[in-house]
């Protein structure tokens, strides 16, 4: 099935959970992302119950900080 | 107030901007913005400030410039190592415009300090390094409802937002908390590409002289991000979120408070 991942059409296996996209999609550190569904911020305790659809828009949004570190 | 002659020719470009004009240079010649960082991203936003004419520009930084600071931090030169970077900062920004005034604040933002701090101003450029202080100056912002860009750079990456506190979707919307602490990348592995904080930081200057003139459209409810391996610009729509600790329907964070510092201790962190 087809997702929209940060503006990427994206063909994925159908049945995957956020989290297991996060993983698929070699998102180094998960817990430095927000996901966006849908133009809804998804809570991160739903990230695992959440299986996504054929069409879905996802955005990953990523911390950053501001100098040369995101500390 | 009315310009003088020499300030009708030293923003002459601005003046034959029909949006801008006479009444608009006088406006940001009356306009206060706060820079809570004189790093990266307040060099650049701090030197186009000073240039426009932005009447009283504030300051915020306890450190001193450091030579790693030089790759990015524009503002400050190579004879400035070792100098506060407020006074370093202030310095070029008169040398530019001596029209404008600059408050230098010679501190670290905190729960206790801030709202003191920001009051006195129209907009606030978030130019900080560390999450404490930006969901600080979020939350700050929110509740002196004073309007703000928020901005952040990661090696070849960056991204910023405008929010006005209580109508459009702030820093908390998106990330609810700091980060964990494992989940941050210590300061060996992360860089950054010194011009990308000058790109981000002028546009962030660019929605402060908007805001102050009331000029197009704001990036309100769009985080505009940048990959500059890609060269690519793209603004993510991002409501303002229900469930929003600070600014959502049922609000958790009722009072200014310092988030814990996350990863390495900044003692060690030239940033
Ligand atoms: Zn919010």
């Amino acid at each position: 099935m087809n997702l929209v991942i940060n503006g990427k059409e994206t063909n994925i296996t159908a049945g995957l959970t956020v989290n297991q996209l996060l993983a698929q999609e070699n998102v180094q550190m998960p817990d430095m992302v927000s996901v966006e569904l849908n133009g809804q911020i998804l809570k991160r305790t739903k990230f695992d119950q959440t299986i996504l659809k054929d069409d879905d828009k996802v955005e990953f949004l990523y911390f950053m900080g501001g100098g040369s570190v995101s500390n | 107030m009315s310009l003088t002659e020499k300030q009708i020719e030293r923003y002459s470009r601005h003046i034959i901007l029909e949006q801008v004009g006479g009444k608009g240079q006088e406006k940001l010649l009356r306009s206060k913005v706060l820079i809570i960082g004189a790093g990266g991203l307040g060099a650049p936003a701090g030197l186009y400030l000073a240039a426009a004419g932005v009447g009283t520009i504030g300051i915020v930084d306890c450190d001193k410039v450091d030579l790693t600071n030089l790759q990015r931090q524009i503002i400050h030169h190579t004879s400035d190592v070792g100098v506060e970077k407020i006074k370093s900062a202030e310095n070029k920004m008169r040398a530019i415009n001596p029209d404008i005034t600059v408050q230098t604040y010679q501190t670290r933002v905190d729960a206790k300090n801030i709202s003191d701090i920001i009051r006195k101003y129209d907009f606030v450029i978030d130019g900080t390094d560390n999450f404490p202080a930006k969901f600080l100056i979020n939350d700050a912002c929110y509740f002196e409802k004073i309007p703000f860009s928020h901005a952040g750079i990661l090696r070849f990456h960056g991204q910023l937002i405008t929010v006005l506190p209580g109508e459009t979707t702030c820093y908390r919307c998106i990330f609810s908390a700091p980060p964990p602490a494992n989940a941050v990348p210590s300061c060996s592995q992360a860089g950054v590409l010194g011009v990308l904080a000058g790109v981000i930081g002028s546009l962030q200057a660019t929605e402060a002289i908007k805001y102050l003139l009331g000029l197009g459209k704001l990036l309100t409810g769009t985080l505009l991000t940048y990959d500059a391996l890609e060269m690519n610009f793209r603004a993510v729509k991002l409501n303002r979120n229900p469930n929003c600790p600070l600014c959502g329907g049922k609000p958790k964070i009722t009072e200014l408070k310092d988030e814990e510092q996350v990863v390495c201790d900044l003692k060690n962190c030239k940033c």
